[in-house]
């Protein structure tokens, strides 16, 4: 019981949150959306006892990404580049593609119960005690059998922050530190 | 859906990270400003490029209302220049009129006033100290020389009953005997202040993030202090040993020992570290000065109306701000023709100009610290 | 009986101790915050010559109180052109942040709102670095440039020191192995040592780390009165504003607990494991009746009739506290809560001597200037600490692999990386300051009096 009124709580912000995003002319708003969204997508991850995706998408996707998000919007100066958007059929495609989008959606959930052992419940779920401790579980795979995938992400990731500063750097010359 | 810093970036007609030269605008009601003085900054970016100072705002006309009153009304006006330091004021304007005068103050007052002088001097320092080790950030040593400061305002209230605005002197010598225990006083005083200084030596001098703040930030080297007129422990620290107590000795100042601190590189540091180093003289010379207070009159050879003879005089003295001028013209009748004063922060400040290009924007707060100004000077 | 009923009865009856927690951490954490500014007050006066707060109450206990109520019938000002959703949002994002990050610290061994959650120290981290957003979104509802410019500032000192302080835990929790508050309490249990001693070079970073997370002096430009660029704060008066500063003195308690947690051994008395030292279990309730004791001296030198009752008040409470730690020592069905009560005086023993640490820091040393802030995160403590959690890596790669003393070990270790690290730094930056005093002195020849 507890479960459901948990998921349909999370689940309804997610959507209303996601839809308020899309709808809002502000785009700080939009990004203040766009956090509860993110933050109730992690809720349910923490009722799947998936605890470090949980706090993983809180540091990474709402502690980071949407921090970025918030700087460029507050340096970008948005209404000149709106100005240069002209799209006359804006209105028709966009419920176009909801139209196809949502039959497929409705399509993928009605024919997913009907097929043996789908279904979008899972009605008993393993009680926390039994099952392994999430982030060792992870740490571990990550250490030996990801280990190739890992190490290409952290460089990735160095040259990425590497060639931030380098570009960052150029631009200024020699001046302010 | 604008917003002010895109309308900012509109007005300045470039991109929001453009650099297109800011002006800043340190109003004349700020914490840090030591009065009411409005700093126009031009940024580029983080740094400064160049100031304004609008200055006028403590305004009150001491010049001109000195043309309408006697020589003895207008000591009281002096004291409300640099009101950190009132006796300093006092002690110039007095010299300045015992010299058109053509009279001398008696040994005896002549010695009282290097006392009070110089306890001045160390009360002016200490407000100094505390006041811009606060814009820098250290919440204490601010109350550490108020603490001290009182005792040096206790002594005055004895003396003269006023602590900060005091007509302690007058011209031709003094009004009043100092009072029993004067001199007591003046040495406990002398005594526990050495200690004192050492704490905030120990609080400030080699902790890294003060030498941070203030080493080679605002640098003024001596060719740009003579040329600009710059004066008093900013010159000194410039490395220019230049001190009027000992180039053109007045009251009693040819009679003591003392050392004149000089500095090298001219930045924020060593201005802090020569009035620190001129505290410790000071204190010097009060010790010396009350083992031998000579006896006699208090009081030159004045009489009851002043009305020197027409002529003009300019005498100077070296004031804790810097060289402080008195320019007067006598008509041979008993209200000065002009009193023109030569004001230290005036001179001092228009040195912040050169000093502040190419700082960030919060070394301004230092800079105008260290200069130790006073807008009450400044405006007159 | 009905379900939905039978159901709620049910949740409550399996969560109410979580629950309780959750309801005392959000009513005392605000008033505890509140009482952290008067110690504050109390201390920079104390170190300043001074009194402090001595009119409200006998001795300023009631300041914050007045504070309080003051701040609650200020006016509500909200700036004209500024975004009201977000100019509401942004202070409660930065209270609700500091007390959800509190559900996962565990403040005695049975107090802890998500209990036993895998990944404790990780929440706690993770949620408080959502006040950020609380800092960003108030500088832009500022609507002025220098409040945006202030926070976007602000943010970065933030980010830069959590890194230092994240890599700081790390090395402490390779020490415990796990990310679990009680796991990691109860591995300095096990190893009968507190990790500040086997980890000293961690715990020193986290320090100044959380000093700068948490904007306190002297990385404290973003809110200083005297600099020029305003801060995130300016617009905010009245009642916000007092959110944001209690938000920022709730943070202080986070950042103390997730330190006395990892190296302070957290709810462990000193020298847990020692029987011979058992009697330390005394010690709270000791403490707090003699707490009372003073007060009862102090009552009889009160100048005002109603200061002395005040005072009386104070030591009654102080004794009742005193006796609610000392029945159950003689009360035998009552046992079980001793290790409770104890261990959560501990721990917020511990907290407040971080958080004074905290405030003595303050009233000491000057601001940073915030290039020289950046510098000394980046070039400085980061690399420290990425070198730390290598030695104690390390260390403890040869502590298991063979026969000698875990800790001699791993203080061998951090006694050579510090050594070499402060050898390695004093070099850069002598060599740093050489290389831009011959740059600075040409740049000041070149500009010379020419207008």
């Amino acid at each position: 019981m507890l479960d459901s009124v948990l998921f349909y709580f999370f689940a309804g912000v997610a959507v209303i949150s996601a839809a308020l995003m899309v709808t809002r002319r502000n785009a700080i708003h939009s990004a203040v959306f766009l956090i509860t969204t993110l933050l109730a997508t992690a809720g349910i991850f923490l009722q799947l006892r998936a605890e470090f995706l949980f706090i993983a998408q809180i540091i990474i996707y709402v502690g980071g990404i949407m921090v970025l998000f918030i700087f460029v919007i507050m340096l970008v100066r948005l209404d000149v580049a709106l100005h240069h958007i002209r799209f006359r059929m804006k209105n028709l495609v966009v419920t176009l593609v909801i139209a196809v989008l949502g039959a497929e959606a409705g399509a993928i959930i009605y024919y997913a119960r009907k097929l043996p052992g789908q279904g979008l419940f899972i009605e008993k779920m393993a009680p926390a005690q039994n099952l392994a401790p999430n982030s060792e579980k992870l740490a571990q795979s990550l250490f030996s059998n990801y280990l190739l995938p890992f190490e290409i992400a952290s460089v990735l990731l160095l040259v990425a922050m590497v060639g931030a500063v380098v570009m960052a750097k150029n631009k200024k010359g020699t001046e302010d530190s | 859906m604008g917003n002010a810093l895109q309308d900012d970036a509109l007005q300045n007609n470039s991109t929001l990270l453009g650099t297109d030269e800011l002006v800043l605008n340190m109003g004349p009601q700020h914490p840090s400003t030591h009065g009411v003085l409005r700093v126009k900054l031009k940024l580029d970016g983080e740094r400064v490029r160049g100031t304004e100072c609008v200055i006028g705002y403590l305004h009150r006309g001491v010049e001109k209302i000195a043309e309408n009153r006697t020589y003895q009304q207008v000591a009281p006006y002096v004291d409300r220049m640099d009101y950190v330091a009132a006796v300093s004021n006092g002690l110039g304007y007095c010299e300045a009129v015992e010299k058109l005068l053509n009279v001398e103050a008696p040994p005896r007052a002549r010695v009282i006033r290097v006392i009070l002088t110089e306890l001045q001097r160390i009360a002016s320092h200490l407000v100094w100290l505390g006041t811009h080790a606060l814009d820098i950030g250290a919440l204490t040593p601010l109350f550490y020389c108020m603490r001290e400061r009182e005792e040096i305002l206790k002594i005055f209230e004895k003396y003269c009953g006023a602590r900060l605005t005091t007509h302690a002197f007058r011209i031709g010598g003094l009004q009043y005997e100092s009072y029993d225990g004067f001199e007591k006083d003046v040495e406990r005083f002398c005594l526990d202040f050495e200690r004192r200084i050492q704490e905030y030596v120990d609080l400030l001098t080699g902790n890294s993030i003060w030498i941070g703040r203030t080493r080679n930030v605002g640098v003024l080297n001596a060719a740009d202090c003579i040329a600009l007129g710059a004066s008093g422990p900013i010159l000194r620290a410039a490395g220019v040993k230049w001190d009027l107590r000992k180039a053109q000795p007045y009251a009693a100042y040819d009679q003591y020992k003392f050392e004149i601190p000089v500095g090298t590189n001219g930045d924020t540091y060593d201005r802090y570290m020569v009035r620190i180093e001129e505290m410790r003289q000071s204190r010097l010379i009060c010790l010396q000065a009350i083992e031998k207070i000579p006896e006699g009159a208090i009081m030159g050879k004045v009489g009851k109306v002043i009305k020197p003879p027409a002529g003009e005089v300019y005498h100077s003295i070296e004031a804790p701000k810097g060289i402080l001028g008195y320019y007067i013209v006598s008509d041979a009748s008993t209200q000065p023709y002009r009193v023109r004063i030569r004001p230290p922060s005036f001179i001092n400040l228009q040195a912040l100009d050169k000093m502040v290009r190419g700082h960030l924007v919060a070394d301004v707060v230092a800079i105008i610290g260290t200069l130790d100004i006073v807008l009450g000077e400044v405006d007159r | 009986m009905n379900p939905t009923l039978h159901a709620v009865l049910d949740f409550l009856q399996t969560w109410w101790a979580e629950l309780t927690c959750g309801v005392v951490i959000v009513a005392v954490v605000p008033l505890v915050a509140g009482y952290l500014v008067l110690m504050e007050r109390k201390l920079m006066a104390d170190m300043q010559a001074r009194l402090g707060p001595m009119r409200v109450g006998p001795h300023g206990l009631l300041q914050p109180i007045a504070d309080a109520v003051k701040l609650l019938i200020k006016e509500d000002i909200i700036p004209g052109e500024s975004d009201k959703l977000i100019f509401w949002l942004a202070p409660v994002i930065s209270m609700t942040a500091a007390l959800t990050s509190m559900g996962a610290i565990a403040f005695g061994p049975s107090f802890q709102v998500a209990r036993d959650i895998n990944i404790g120290i990780l929440f706690v981290l993770g949620v408080s670095s959502l006040g950020f957003l609380g800092i960003i979104l108030g500088g832009w509802a500022s609507n002025s440039h220098y409040s945006i410019i202030g926070a976007l500032r602000s943010t970065a000192q933030l980010v830069s020191y959590e890194t230092a302080g994240g890599l700081a835990i790390i090395s402490g929790l390779l020490l415990s192995g796990t990310l679990s508050i009680s796991g990691i309490v109860t591995a300095q249990q096990t190893q009968r040592v507190w990790f500040i001693f086997l980890a000293p070079v961690g715990f020193f970073i986290y320090l100044v780390a959380s000093i700068a997370e948490t904007n306190r002096a002297p990385f404290d430009l973003p809110e200083a009165e005297s600099e020029l660029v305003a801060g995130y704060m300016t617009e905010y008066s009245g009642f916000r504003w007092a959110l944001y500063f209690l938000g920022e003195y709730a943070n202080m308690i986070v950042v103390g607990s997730v330190a006395t947690t990892l190296f302070l051994g957290g709810w462990l008395r000193p020298f847990p494991n020692v029987r011979w030292l058992n009697w330390l279990d005394v010690l709270p309730a000791l403490i707090i009746a003699l707490i009372g004791v003073y007060s009862v001296y102090r009552a009889g030198k009160q100048p005002v009739k109603i200061q002395t009752q005040f005072m009386w008040g104070v030591a009654l409470a102080c004794f009742a506290v005193a006796l609610i730690y000392a029945v159950p020592w003689f009360v035998g069905p009552l046992k079980f809560v001793i290790p409770g009560l104890n261990g959560a005086f501990w721990f917020l023993l511990k907290v407040a001597a971080y958080i004074y640490v905290f405030m003595w820091v303050r009233f000491t040393l000057p601001r940073y200037r915030f290039d020289q802030l950046m510098h000394l995160g980046w070039y400085i403590l980061i690399p420290l600490a990425i070198v730390n959690v290598f030695a104690v890596g390390v260390a403890m790669l040869i502590a298991a692999n063979t026969n000698w003393n875990h800790a001699v070990v791993l203080l061998l270790a951090t006694i050579v990386t510090t050594i070499a690290t402060l050898v390695c730094a004093v070099f850069l930056v002598s060599w740093h300051d050489r290389r831009t005093e011959s740059a600075s002195t040409a740049s000041l020849a070149r500009d010379s009096y020419a207008g």
